[in-house]
């Protein structure tokens, strides 16, 4: 009898491991076949004795944001070079809390990689001190700025991509009322909050703005709500910069749209082009959104590095002029006469003839 | 099968079983459970670098782990110790920012600004409980998310809009230079000490002061300790005071050793809600709390080496992970299960 439960537990437990097991490579197929190309790869066709990594903040490799541009960088810089994942070509380590990016940097110093990023503020302190630990490592950080001669700072002009935004906006509300909804309140999302402000006052500054700031980057019910309220003031078009925050925004404006075709709900999406995101059956309820390419400056920097030329000690910044910052195709959302007039306002910040402020007045 | 001779079988064949259907789910995922393992071990006792960031990751779990635990004792359910880390975190960092002062004055003046918050913070519910019955459990959740975004804006306000504060003065630093050359730079910082006095600290409160007795007497039974007469409310108080204390040593931990500052959060820092497993995996005794925080916290950073040592993708390291845990923790299971083993040995003589 008690054989007979304790089979009944093991084989319940062997079921239960099978399944949670399998659950696991759904997810992860992609990179299990990368994995094993790298192991197969390794040492066998090095065309380039280069090799290049990074570490993701806590928001992981996947988070349809900057973590994921930059892995997708990473991934296209190795694909040109004929490098490998793993050892000796490219390779990425996720982090689950503040604690790990110490580690996780030193990890990839200790395996040899010439260049390794630090993706996001959040890996400002980490970077600092493990670049005065290893002097010959070259350390890449992205959105902060780490004095040291080995590191290479790389920042984004946010705002000039956001003022895109806020022309596009001002130019196409009906309400006369439009949204901004941040994730945390730090710099970066500041000069988001700046630019797209500046936006909406230079293409009609008779249109308000309504600013809310949700305090995480991780919680889309509080940005669903936001949304919400901002709806039901009378804003029609809303810009998130608020990473996963902001997918609430979407599934609001999704809500709105199926419940009333004809409903006027927009949104603005950021950081990578997020029109997939608002499908709703036949209608789209993106209606463009500012692209950073931390793609393209990984794959540039990684480039610099390769050809000795890493720009240790200096501070990089990406922005509308040098394909760092954009806005994405919006898909026939935004008229043609508005297009020219958004494109109009581009040229002049590329020509320096408006310059964007980062901070809000 | 005698007595001793189970109680040191289940805890190993708990680690056992645990570590054989990781194995499983790593071989169906497709990776090689020996690399894996191997991984796991090199990133806990690889080489003496990692050795020292193991040291340190268990330091604020020691902490945390004996905050939750000493509630417990009392009879309480102290949920808020992320938020009185968190407040601790704070107050240690400012300290350690705003003044600089000989290091002898500032290192314990900023641990003890970090405890005296934590405190504060574990007072509010304790004061509630007391006086109107209003239930920890609830006001501690309450409160965690209050020390999370108000010290989110005191972090603004001290750094003039920025998102962490400026490195702490190496005056209030408990980094050692000592332990940084022993460990390869690892993190290592003196407040392992510190957490470990601090088990002796709590061991002595509970069995051999007044007060401890009395706290654990209103924690088997409020009723019955106040008809022996002891003053039931201060208790409840002192012990949500006193864990809240222990919380905020954890967050000077993080503040003065592993990260020199502090930088606003977008979530919980993890360490406060794994304090509770730590309590109960060393079942609330403060020599239980040290295998798990050791448990816990070597785990937790040895993992991080699976992705980079073995390739294997941190999803299912986590599982991994927690499937460990999860046997260690049922180890009453196995104990049934050893025992039900054995009887059927003797009926079968």
């Amino acid at each position: 009898m008690t054989k007979r439960k304790f089979g009944l537990g093991l084989s319940l437990m062997l079921a239960a491991g099978t399944m949670l097991a399998a659950c696991g490579s759904d997810e992860d197929t992609s990179s299990t076949d990368t994995g094993n190309g790298g192991e197969g790869g390794e040492g066998t066709e090095e065309t380039s004795d280069f090799s290049v990594a990074m570490v993701t903040d806590v928001g992981g490799v996947d988070d349809k944001s900057f973590n994921q541009s930059a892995w997708e960088g990473l991934q296209k810089f190795g694909e040109e070079n004929g490098l490998e994942k793993g050892d000796g070509g490219f390779d990425y380590l996720q982090s689950q809390s503040d604690a790990d990016y110490n580690t996780n940097l030193n990890n990839l110093i200790r395996r040899d990689f010439d260049v390794v990023f630090g993706i996001g503020f959040l890996m400002e302190g980490a970077v600092a001190e493990i670049a005065a630990q290893q002097p010959d490592a070259q350390i890449a950080i992205i959105d902060a700025v780490v004095e040291a001669d080995n590191v290479a700072s790389v920042l984004f002009k946010e705002q000039e991509g956001a003022f895109l935004a806020g022309v596009a906006a001002a130019l196409m509300t009906e309400t006369g009322k439009v949204g901004f909804v941040g994730g945390m309140d730090i710099p970066v999302i500041e000069r988001f909050e700046a630019g797209f402000l500046a936006g909406v006052e230079a293409a009609n500054a008779d249109v308000e703005v309504d600013v809310q700031y949700t305090g995480a980057f991780d919680k889309a019910e509080l940005g669903k709500t936001t949304a919400n309220r901002m709806y039901q003031g009378g804003a029609d078009i809303i810009f998130h910069a608020a990473g996963g925050t902001g997918n609430g925004v979407f599934t609001e404006a999704k809500e709105r749209k199926e419940a009333d075709a004809d409903a006027n709900v927009w949104v603005i999406g950021v950081d990578s082009d997020q029109y997939d995101e608002g499908q709703v059956g036949d209608a789209n309820i993106t209606l463009t959104s500012v692209l950073k390419r931390v793609d393209n400056a990984v794959f540039n920097i990684s480039e610099q590095a390769m050809n000795g030329e890493f720009p240790g000690g200096e501070t990089v910044v990406y922005g509308l002029a040098d394909d760092g910052i954009d806005l994405a195709d919006s898909r026939g959302a935004i008229p043609e006469d508005i297009m020219t007039q958004i494109e109009e306002f581009k040229q002049q910040i590329i020509d320096g003839d408006i310059t964007v402020p980062e901070t809000v007045e | 099968m005698s007595n001793r001779v189970t109680n040191i079988l289940v805890p190993l064949v708990s680690v056992i079983l645990g570590l054989l259907v990781g194995a499983i789910i790593m071989l169906v995922s497709g990776y090689n459970p020996l690399i894996g393992y191997t991984a796991l071990w090199n990133g806990i006792f690889g080489d003496l670098y990692t050795i020292g960031e193991t040291l340190r990751q268990i330091t604020p779990y020691l902490l945390a782990g004996l905050a939750v635990a000493f509630a417990f004792r009392s009879g309480l359910f102290n949920i808020g110790v992320e938020g009185q880390l968190i407040v601790g975190w704070f107050a240690a960092a400012y300290v350690g920012v705003a003044v600089e002062l000989p290091k002898i004055i500032h290192l314990p003046l900023a641990i003890l600004a970090a405890a005296v918050a934590g405190a504060l913070w574990g007072f509010v519910p304790g004061l509630l409980k007391a006086k109107f019955r209003v239930h920890e459990v609830i006001v501690t959740i309450m409160m965690n998310y209050i020390a999370l975004h108000v010290t989110n804006a005191l972090i603004k306000t001290v750094s003039d809009g920025g998102d962490r504060t400026e490195r702490i003065f190496t005056s209030a630093s408990l980094r050692s230079e000592f332990f940084q050359n022993l460990t390869e730079f690892s993190r290592l910082h003196y407040g392992i000490l510190l957490a470990l006095i601090m088990v002796g600290v709590m061991w002595l409160i509970l069995e051999k002061t007044t007060l401890g007795y009395e706290l654990k007497a209103v924690g088997f039974n409020q009723n019955a300790s106040e008809y022996a007469g002891m003053n039931v409310n201060k208790n409840i108080i002192l012990a949500m005071v006193i864990s809240g204390a222990f919380a905020g040593l954890a967050g000077s931990m993080e503040a003065l050793g592993t990260f020199e500052y502090v930088s606003s959060k977008g979530g919980f820092t993890g360490i406060g809600f794994d304090g509770i497993a730590v309590a109960l995996l060393g079942m609330n005794t403060p020599l239980g709390v040290i295998f798990g925080a050791t448990l816990f916290g070597s785990l937790k950073y040895g993992a991080l080496n699976m992705p980079n040592e073995a390739g294997i993708p941190l999803e299912i390291v986590e599982i991994v992970i927690a499937v460990i845990i999860f046997f260690v923790a049922s180890g009453y299971i196995i104990r049934l299960l050893l025992l039900r083993a054995a009887n059927k040995k003797k009926e079968a003589k």
